[in-house]
């Protein structure tokens, strides 16, 4: 307990983890040394360090947003970094409370201005957003990047119309009339697979059907040709049905234009769908980050495992339960010492006491793959193969 | 649509009957069952020095020694078909819808309402737009403020506001406004005297701030519980997340949904007090439907208090209406449903 909130023991145990929330991205860390001869891959840096990769068209450095609290300070995002290219999909998986969408809402720059302190670096195409002027940061929004909400009923606003909806998301970013921007409006309708697009542009969301909102959801999120494609769980409110059709929508409008893809999600399905990386995020950090053949094949951190043995799959013989990661997500104000995950792990016993006292380091495994585990690779190995993998 | 109205009406008519009868059963019933006699009744309408035998001729003359359901018969009758009075110097006519003739002053009591309605229609108009302006935007503001300094102030000029009966702020307004600063009129300025429009806000200026005060507390109240739930919905984040400019945020998507419940309240208290603003009236020497019926009251009039306590029924009822038709118009989900 007093660990958790202690931020020497975190740095002392952890030989990447930044100092504290003055970092910037050009700081260096004693492991960079360790990746200089991975430089050719352009997930170098993800560890935590690093300037962003060649391609990198968004790059997220040390992220910390952190809400004080009359209880102490949440730590939802604790040094987060990734890079995106354009073009790529990155999924972001994890339970509820592990950081998924404050990271998403830290981007947008969607948080309450006052209730919470962002450090780090987000940079969008070398815009750093980070401390940028709220009004910089909404002029990109909307425009540069765009967010698909979990809950379209929600999400729309009730009294107006989609078209509404859509002409006004246009016409802040483009100067055009409003007969221009509906025309826009009902072509997005049409190119997001809305039969009949200009009857049902003056329709109010809840003449829509759930996958119908989603779709027009998705049309306002990318009328005005976002470079970044934020969805956060946008399947999870959805039939299964419909979430096989949103899921493809998203891949085809993704190659049509070209965006960088964040796909949030708990849903390790929907990411094997769409990713090309994928990052699953723990109590406000990554845990482990690869591409998303590697993360199903040849996962590397216990709590990845807990995740894939909850998925139920309906193409096995249904031979046991499913296993659940046994208890719940961390108290982000709390944060357990050492590697946050050892009071859920069941392997927490073969470090030496080392998953207790000491932050697992974000070390590379395999090329291109990195995760947050004391256990070494030969254990692992041995671990995946004769106790998890046969139970998938 | 249509049989939505006529049920509509339907109802009203009967709420209307409904509140006759009781109005009339309060004013009859209940002296009676104190054990007061038809002449004891009757002896209030005539001279201090008549006889028994003038009493009782008063009393056979308004009706009171028929059965109760039969006078209220006649009235109901009076308003469908309109009726004839014996005013004791001849007979009157009086059309329909016909609301009686005053016992007091032989007067029939429609016109003398209508004569009335103006001011306390000036006085309500007047007061609603400043409070609904008023208490809106210090709602918003409080809400977008929550929890600083101008927050709780306002919110404590709130509870001032809903605290404080009218008849303590009116008075302290007159004393301060009228007879200190000599600013206005010391009340009784009727609005229907105005030469100008700049001299009717002279004149009603008091009377509208005060009544004005009361309401815009509240809806300042309500406008900021409204507010702080709809700036939580996910649609305003989907607003912001489209780059939308923060007020526009607020006005637009936020404010737009917070006011639909206040228009229906708004039309209600609207309603209301187009059935007389008594205090107020009262208060400044206003002539109008409220002032009437504190009069009607006072002299045991029951034409009078049957006549206003309808139309202010009709008014409640006609801004019922009004708004459930009106909320059709506002929420898109009510007109499909």
């Amino acid at each position: 307990m007093s660990q958790s909130t202690n931020e020497p023991t975190e740095t002392g145990a952890d030989a990447t983890a930044p100092t504290g929330g003055t970092t910037t991205a050009t700081e260096k860390r004693p492991r960079r040394g360790d990746k200089g001869k991975l430089s050719a891959n352009t997930l170098d840096g993800i560890g935590g360090m690093g300037a962003p990769g060649p391609d990198a068209f968004l790059s997220v450095r040390d992220l910390r947003v952190h809400f004080p609290t009359d209880d102490g300070v949440v730590k939802s995002v604790d040094g987060l970094s990734f890079d995106l290219a354009r073009g790529k999909t990155l999924g972001i998986v994890g339970e509820s409370g592990s950081g998924k969408s404050v990271t998403s809402m830290s981007i947008m720059g969607l948080h309450k201005p006052g209730t919470v302190r962002m450090t780090g670096s987000v940079k969008l195409d070398d815009t750093e957003l980070v401390g940028a002027k709220p009004e910089q940061v909404r002029a990109l929004r909307g425009k540069r990047m765009a967010m698909i909400f979990q809950d379209p009923l929600s999400a729309m606003h009730p009294f107006y119309t989609v078209g509404h909806q859509i002409i006004e998301a246009y016409k802040i970013h483009n100067k055009v009339s409003t007969a221009v921007a509906k025309r826009h409006a009902i072509d997005m309708l049409g190119r997001v697979g809305i039969p009949e697009p200009s009857s049902r542009v003056d329709d109010y969301p809840h003449q829509f059907s759930g996958g119908m909102r989603q779709r027009a959801m998705i049309a306002m999120a990318l009328s005005c040709d976002p470079e970044l494609l934020i969805a956060d769980e946008p399947t999870t409110a959805l039939d299964v049905t419909v979430q096989a059709q949103i899921l493809d929508l998203i891949r085809d409008l993704q190659s049509e234009f070209n965006s960088a893809v964040i796909l949030i999600t708990h849903d390790l399905g929907v990411v094997a769908e769409l990713s090309d990386d994928i990052m699953v995020m723990y109590a406000g950090r990554s845990v482990e980050y690869s591409s998303a053949d590697e993360v199903f094949t040849r996962p590397q951190h216990p709590y990845t495992w807990g995740l894939l043995s909850s998925m139920p799959r309906l193409d096995r013989v249904r031979t046991e339960r499913l296993r659940p990661i046994a208890g719940a997500p961390p108290s982000l104000i709390n944060v357990p010492s050492g590697c946050p995950f050892h009071p859920r792990c069941a392997y927490a016993d073969r470090t030496d006491g080392l998953s207790q006292t000491v932050r697992p380091p974000f070390a590379q495994t395999h090329p291109g793959h990195y995760s947050a585990c004391h256990l070494s690779p030969e254990e692992k190995q041995a671990i995946w193969e004769t106790d998890i993998r046969p139970t998938l | 649509m249509l049989t939505y109205l006529i049920r509509r009406l339907l109802a009203a008519v009967l709420l209307l009957a409904i509140v006759s009868a009781v109005v009339f059963a309060i004013f009859f019933l209940v002296p009676r069952i104190g054990g007061a006699t038809v002449d004891d009744l009757a002896s209030r309408y005539v001279g201090k020095s008549a006889g028994q035998a003038q009493i009782h001729e008063t009393a056979v003359r308004l009706g009171f020694t028929d059965p109760i359901w039969v006078q209220y018969g006649r009235f109901v009758k009076g308003i469908v078909a309109g009726a004839d009075y014996n005013t004791g110097a001849g007979i009157d006519h009086c059309p329909a819808p016909c609301l009686g003739y005053s016992y007091i002053t032989q007067n029939p009591v429609l016109p003398d309402i209508l004569d009335r309605l103006p001011v306390t229609l000036i006085l309500a108009a007047g007061a609603a737009v400043l409070w609904l302006v008023g208490g809106v935007a210090t709602g918003v503001i409080s809400a977008l403020r929550r929890g600083s300094v101008l927050d709780r102030g306002l919110m404590g000029v709130a509870l001032a506001g809903v605290s404080l009966p009218i008849f303590f702020t009116g008075l302290l307004a007159l004393s301060i406004f009228s007879y200190g600063l000599k600013w206005t009129y010391a009340g009784g300025a009727s609005p229907m005297d105005a030469t100008s429009p700049l001299d009717l806000v002279h004149r009603m200026l008091l009377p509208w701030i005060t009544l004005a005060f009361l309401y815009a507390a509240a809806y300042a109240r309500l406008t900021r519980a409204g507010m702080l739930e709809t700036m939580n919905e996910d649609y305003i984040r989907t607003a912001r997340a489209k780059g939308l400019p923060e007020r526009d945020v607020v006005v637009r998507h936020g404010l737009r949904s917070a006011l639909t419940p206040i228009l229906t309240i708004f039309g209600l208290d609207l309603g209301l007090l187009l059935g007389g603003a008594v205090l107020t009236e009262t208060t400044f020497s206003l002539q109008g439907i409220g002032y009437y019926a504190v009069q009607a009251i006072n002299n045991n009039d029951l034409p009078k208090v049957l006549g206003v306590t309808l139309v202010a029924a009709v008014f409640v009822i006609i801004a019922s209406l009004i708004v459930d038709l009106l909320y059709a118009v506002v929420d898109p989900r009510v007109r499909t449903s």
